[in-house]
């Protein structure tokens, strides 16, 4: 008895789902199976008969595992993604997507510091992650950002309430040799709510209610995506500690930077550093030459940020505003830098433009 | 005072009669011409059977059984809206049956209305939580419904053609044989919170006697079960009672004390007996035995095997079946 009445309730629920979102096709499964629970025993969750083509039921199948799985594995509220050691207070917000999950997860800036304010299902790409090429239909690894804002009226319909593209290929995957482009959170077509967890050409597709709700709070240029395979967690003390190392390391790059000792400063670039259509000898050459003909050399760094890098060992993506002054040039820009720990020590591995 | 009372007692008796007489022809006649129809409709004379039906409920408009043939007449005539609306009247006028509510489920579900259909089926089972064939035909509509949601759900009705013919392959096998609509007519139940009063209250006719007093046996041993009256109840079992399964007398009659005493709640009904005398003192009875308990429900047809010992009838056998 207590048993039907569970099924009761399901039923309700779902039902009332359906009347809210009459597109929710997985609602529509449940119902299916709730029905024919009723005239006979279920063989399976999703018991369409075995002529219909299977690979949609078990795309829907996996997004129930999917949604199921995002409610009952939250992370608890001590643990936060290994990624986000520190936000420059510009950006409000931070996503970060669990491939594994397909679960985006949104984190407000808590004075420097990422805290859990929503998540969203989210469908990747058909052949899953580490996009390599154009049109392996894969979702990226790595640390960007979103780069625009598409509206609806100028997208066709299969894009949704909107888009988001993210700049894909960023200069490590072009230093990897990766290709493509064109890689966006987007919504879906308006004769679904949501699409299976693997099913985009690579782009990160939510509900539309998902995207409009998102779309909300990002920022053009400034809110970090950050998409990893599983996400891995930490929490506050252990983050604080691995902030506090790289925070004392670039400090000391803009300190030994300003002394225009260019030894001190080179010892901070690593062997494999690598500028754009530069490499480790030919930066040192040409800062060596800049740096000695100074008198002197002033550097501020504001609106730090710190991303590390999901799936590189030890490396993190800082982007800041870096204010130079000297006799003879003054400038401010924006700067990117890509720190690894090399034998324990923090080293600079790219640099360029932010 | 002999005087008196003769010509009363026949007064009496001969309003009785002609009474009987009036209302009977009535009913006869009646009768006839629903045997009639039904015996047509049956032999596939669906036009012929709907002038007799149309004859008797000219008789009596309200009378239950030939109106609900009249509603299976238009269903096998293709006139879904016609029977539809005699089913759905039959169901307002007795909301007790469960038969109209099935056949108004089955032509709703033949005209693809699964909701309506279900939830026809759904008040014919609360009226009779143990009717069969709605349940039957509740588990196809159920089935349809999720034939039809799960077709929702894989996009398969959109309009592009190919998904159009995947969606029929769901609904193919999925789809069970259709509901098919109750052949007979209703037969009226008693509610089974009482026991039915089946033997005609006539003991001065002298050849219901044998028959009668057999089914007053039978009746009490129901009222006796009903009540939970145990010691009543085991009463109506001859000594040499034939125990199912040959168990010794002693511990048949504890486990029968112990479930009807057991019980919350007991009713027993019984439904179109059939006696027969194999001799002045032994009988069958044969019926359909409704038990509701608080624990179970069950309609099952019975015989009993009887006895007269000592003036009374006493169970010999209890058999489930004819």
């Amino acid at each position: 008895m207590r048993r039907f009445a569970i099924a009761l309730a399901a039923a309700a629920l779902v039902d009332g789902l359906i009347a809210d979102y009459p597109n929710f096709r997985l609602a529509y499964l449940v119902r299916g199976d709730l029905l024919l629970a009723r005239a006979r025993p279920l063989e399976t969750f999703g018991n369409v008969v075995k002529t219909v083509p299977q690979e949609r039921v078990e795309g829907l199948r996996e997004e129930a595992l999917a949604r199921l799985r995002a409610l009952r594995e939250r992370p608890t509220e001590d643990l936060l993604p290994r990624y986000v050691l520190q936000l420059n207070p510009e950006q409000k917000h931070a996503l970060v997507v669990d491939s594994r999950r397909s679960r985006l997860f949104v984190y407000a800036n808590d004075g420097g510091k990422p805290r859990l304010v929503a998540d969203y299902y989210v469908t990747l790409g058909k052949n899953g992650i580490e996009k390599t090429r154009e049109g392996d239909q894969k979702t990226p690894i790595g640390v960007y950002h979103v780069t625009a804002n598409l509206p609806r009226k100028k997208l066709t319909d299969f894009y949704g309430a909107g888009a988001f593209p993210i700049n894909y290929p960023n200069e490590w995957d072009r230093r990897q040799g990766r290709n493509g482009h064109g890689i966006w959170l987007h919504g879906v077509p308006s004769d679904v709510y949501s699409r299976p967890p693997r099913a985009s050409d690579g782009c990160i597709v939510l509900s539309n209610p998902d995207l409009v709700s998102l779309g909300r709070q990002l920022e053009i240029g400034l809110t970090p995506v950050i998409i990893a395979d599983e996400v891995e967690w930490s929490d506050a003390p252990a983050l604080e500690a691995e902030r506090a190392s790289l925070a004392a390391a670039l400090e000391q790059w803009r300190a030994d930077w300003q002394s225009r000792d260019s030894e001190r400063y080179l010892a901070h670039y690593s062997q494999r550093f690598a500028a754009p259509g530069q490499d480790f000898a030919s930066w040192a050459a040409h800062k060596r030459k800049v740096n000695g003909a100074k008198a002197w050399i002033k550097v501020g760094l504001g609106r730090v940020s710190m991303l590390r890098y999901p799936r590189e060992r030890d490396v993190v993506v800082v982007t800041f505003v870096q204010d130079y002054r000297s006799n003879g040039l003054s400038n401010a820009m924006k700067k990117r830098q890509y720190w690894a720990k090399e034998a324990g020590a923090w080293k600079i591995i790219y640099e360029g433009p932010g | 005072m002999l005087n008196l009372n003769a010509p009363r007692e026949w007064l009496r008796g001969g309003v009785i009669v002609a009474f009987a007489f009036i209302v009977g022809a009535a009913a006869a006649a009646r009768a006839d011409d629903l045997q009639d129809a039904q015996q047509l409709f049956k032999s596939g004379h669906a036009q012929q059977a709907l002038e007799r039906v149309n004859r008797a409920l000219a008789a009596n408009p309200r009378e239950p059984q030939a109106r609900f043939l009249k509603g299976l007449i238009f269903t096998e005539q293709g006139k879904q809206q016609e029977a539809l609306d005699i089913f759905a009247k039959l169901t307002q006028d007795y909301p007790n049956l469960p038969e109209p509510y099935n056949n108004l489920a089955v032509i709703y579900a033949g005209q693809g209305q699964y909701d309506k259909a279900r939830a026809a089926l759904e008040q014919s089972i609360r009226t009779h939580p143990s009717y069969a064939t709605a349940y039957e035909n509740l588990g196809d509509v159920y089935a349809k419904l999720a034939s039809q949601a799960y077709g929702k759900a894989l996009q398969l009705d959109s309009s592009n053609a190919g998904a159009q013919n995947k969606l029929s392959l769901v609904r193919e096998l999925v789809r069970e044989p259709t509901p098919k609509p109750v052949a007979a007519a209703p037969v009226a139940k008693e509610p089974p919170a009482q026991v039915a009063a089946v033997a005609p209250k006539a003991p001065e006719k002298p050849a219901a006697d044998a028959t009668t007093e057999v089914m007053q046996a039978v009746n009490g041993w129901a009222q006796a079960w009903s009540k939970q009256d145990v010691d009543g109840y085991l009463g109506y079992y001859a000594k040499d009672f034939q125990t199912p399964g040959g168990e010794a007398r002693d511990a048949w009659e504890k486990t029968r004390r112990t479930r009807i005493s057991g019980a919350k709640s007991i009713q027993v009904g019984i439904d179109s007996p059939n006696v027969t005398m194999h001799s002045p003192e032994q009988a069958s009875v044969s019926f359909r035995q409704t038990y509701r308990s608080d624990k179970l429900n069950t309609k099952s047809r019975k015989t009993l095997e009887l006895v007269k010992l000592d003036g009374r009838w006493l169970i010999r056998e209890e058999k489930a079946g004819k």
